[in-house]
């Protein structure tokens, strides 16, 4: 036995009191879970401690917390690992973010996470007609979409997302994950539906600012910013979508600049992304509405000499010979039949010893083919990330 | 030592005084810079969204480039995003010799190769990992003695943790504070170091990505800092080219200087704010420099903030 000393976070919002620290020592083996330390907190000394939970054993995620300011299942953190990521030697538990809190641990999921859940049609709206017995639907199709179907719905992603930390709309990490879920799913009659939706809402997938919290947070390895960049992928590879949020227009701009000049020409993308993806982008009514609310920084911009008209007319170009084997790379790759996409979490890492029995599976995401067979999702060896 | 240098796209584009400022800070830390100039932009993860296979093979040339250079020790970017994007590629590359093989078919062509296990370190990492903080510490002329220097990492450099290499052992999510203290600089933690500065959203929703920038801005101001660093010129771009647009989404002054990590360790190394490119900065750094004297502020007073 070894003694833990937790710092729970309390707060009753019926009392009318500010939230405040409490502190208890608990006796427990170093790998029995901050969970089972919380309730025995609550067993010995204070029967009025809130916490929500259920299976203890990391699938009905109801448990999800902030341990030392990170995101995670109580019962999946061992009191000793949550020790070392103490800042002065006691476990500091708070309620998820992003979330009211209904008392000390519990937040209000209802609020925010199932409310976003529902925003995204979370469920499969058939293809007609429906077939008299099963569906028959590839293997592949299934597999990539497996990585958006282990979520448990813990509420994670929600607590530590900073794009809704900012902006409460943003439809978010774990609804998205699951809008992709159906997005990828062959017997859905309404992909494109679905993405021209996500894709307009100023509060959809174009809203994710790509800071990796969601894939650090997530306790199944879902990784949902990476099915967020799928559904982008759909909505402008596969369904040429073109948004109200210019989305696809800065995603183009950017693709194509770095094709023709091999670094990027940011004088050039800001207006692209805004007026349209040509070199007459920058004269489009969008774009000079840009121009005219940036002017204050442009300004600056000039006057401390941190770009010069020159450097903002000009691109920097590598040399024509590396912008000649660019372009073969971009002909290449582009105009393949499918897009490749290599899923780690699906295709599993090579063994360090036998590189040449690697079975890595190179999965088409653009709707099946190849050997995706060889992994098994969420495979990965010993100290390796699942994602 | 030699390494082969990334400079990414931005540190020659909007953010000069970056790519200026590693080149005069270099010398003195015996870091010999091969530039790779020949090398594409690494795609900050747009071009991955678009198609992972383009940019993995973008990046496999870089990677190749890097290798080819003669004698060079490892990779070296100044950028977070360039650090993020590229081994996120990388870890791709390394996990599967088939798709290595796949996407070096198309390099063939070009008579390049990537091969498995290049080290691709930000100047931040390098100087914790191969300089060394003792190193450091030994070269610092003029310390930061009462500067109060708060963080900020740049969302690509410290997440995925494990895919980003950050252990206990390598706690590269506190390097920044390890560098600061070696410099002789006073650490100001804040709500926001570790958070997203909003920019790759600016063209999306501007105005939630501003609110990130100002948001963090403002933590900053309130935990008294006197500057911010940052080993990352896209968020350079966020928190000082947009520092008057943020203040008018937080709707208060802000007026926080932002630093390059090179310009703090080249102010800490003796070499002059001016020479290192300070004067191009949006937010003027003059808590941070006294112009009329060219001191950092606190040092030349014998310790007392002005």
């Amino acid at each position: 036995m070894a003694e833990f000393t937790l710092r729970l976070r309390r707060f009753d919002p019926e009392s009318g009191d500010a939230p405040y620290w409490d502190e208890h020592k608990v006796d427990l083996e170093p790998h029995r879970s901050v969970l089972e330390g919380i309730l025995q907190a609550r067993a010995r000394f204070d029967g009025s401690i809130a916490i929500r939970c259920s299976c203890r054993a990391a699938i009905c995620g109801s448990c999800g917390v902030r341990i030392n300011g990170q995101p995670a299942l109580a019962c999946h953190t061992h009191l000793d690992k949550a020790l070392r990521g103490a800042r002065d030697g006691v476990i500091e538990v708070e309620p998820m973010g992003n979330m009211p809190v209904i008392k000390d641990l519990i937040v209000d999921m209802d609020a925010v996470h199932w409310k976003k859940i529902r925003r995204v049609t979370p469920w499969l709206i058939a293809k007609q007609p429906v077939p008299e017995r099963e569906y028959v639907v590839a293997h592949e199709n299934m597999v990539d979409v497996t990585q958006s179907m282990a979520c448990i719905q813990c509420g994670a992603c929600v607590s530590d997302c900073l794009s809704m930390e900012v902006d409460p709309d943003f439809i978010g990490p774990a609804a998205l994950a699951k809008a992709y879920r159906f997005v990828g799913d062959p017997r859905d009659a309404e992909q494109l539906e679905r993405l021209q939706d996500l894709a307009e809402d100023p509060a959809g997938i174009f809203d994710c600012t790509h800071c990796f919290k969601c894939i650090d947070a997530c306790p199944k390895g879902v990784a949902p910013m990476s099915q967020i960049m799928r559904l982008r992928r759909r909505a402008t590879g596969d369904h040429h979508i073109v948004d109200r949020n210019n989305g696809a227009r800065h995603e183009s701009a950017f693709v194509s600049l770095i094709r023709d000049h091999g670094i990027l020409w940011e004088a050039e993308l800001l207006p692209r992304s805004h007026g349209g993806d040509s070199f007459f982008g920058k004269f489009a009514p969008a774009a000079g509405a840009e121009l005219v609310d940036s002017l204050p920084v442009i300004a600056k911009m000039l006057l401390r000499r941190k770009a010069t008209p020159m450097k903002i007319l000009r691109p920097h170009n590598l040399p024509a010979a590396d912008l000649k084997q660019i372009k073969r790379i971009y002909t290449t790759v582009e105009g393949r039949e499918e897009r490749f996409e290599l899923n780690l979490y699906i295709s599993g890492y090579d063994e360090e010893e036998s590189e040449d029995t690697a079975t890595a599976a190179v999965a088409a995401d653009g709707g099946g083919q190849t050997a995706a067979e060889s992994g098994q999702p969420g495979q990965s060896p010993e100290g390796s990330p699942t994602r | 030592m030699k390494v082969a240098y990334w400079p990414g796209c931005v540190s020659r584009g909007f953010t000069p005084e970056l790519h200026g400022s590693m080149a005069q800070v270099a010398p003195l830390l015996n870091i010999e810079l091969v530039e790779l100039d020949r090398a594409a932009c690494c795609g900050a993860g747009v071009i991955a969204e678009h198609n992972q296979e383009l940019a993995d093979t973008l990046n496999a040339r870089t990677f190749a480039l890097a290798q080819q250079v003669e004698g060079a020790e490892l990779m070296m970017n100044i950028c977070s995003t360039c650090q993020g994007a590229q081994t996120e590629c990388q870890e791709r590359l390394d996990a599967s010799a088939e798709y290595r093989a796949h996407v070096n078919a198309t390099l063939a062509g070009e008579g390049l190769s990537y091969e498995k296990g290049l080290t691709n370190k930000n100047f931040l990492w390098l100087l914790v990992e191969e300089i060394g903080l003792e190193t450091l510490r030994d070269k610092v002329c003029r310390p930061l003695t009462d500067l109060r220097v708060g963080p900020f990492y740049g969302c690509y450099i410290v997440r995925p943790t494990d895919r980003m290499g950050i252990d206990e052992e390598r706690p590269r999510d506190t390097y920044l504070s390890l560098v600061i203290e070696a410099l002789g600089g006073t650490v100001i933690e804040y709500a926001g170091m570790h958070k997203c500065c909003g920019f790759p959203i600016i063209t999306m929703n501007k105005q939630a990505s501003l609110k990130q920038a100002a948001r963090h801005l403002g933590d900053a101001v309130d935990a008294d800092a006197d500057c911010l660093v940052t080993p990352c010129p896209l968020c350079h771009l966020n928190l000082d080219l947009q520092q008057p647009l943020a203040e008018r989404v937080a709707g208060r002054a802000l007026k926080m200087p932002v630093l390059h990590l090179p310009q703090l360790v080249g102010l800490a190394l003796g070499l002059q704010p001016k020479d290192l490119g300070m004067a191009r900065h949006v937010v003027k750094p003059t808590s941070v420099v006294d112009w009329s004297a060219s001191v950092v502020a606190g040092v030349g007073d014998g310790g007392q903030r002005g």
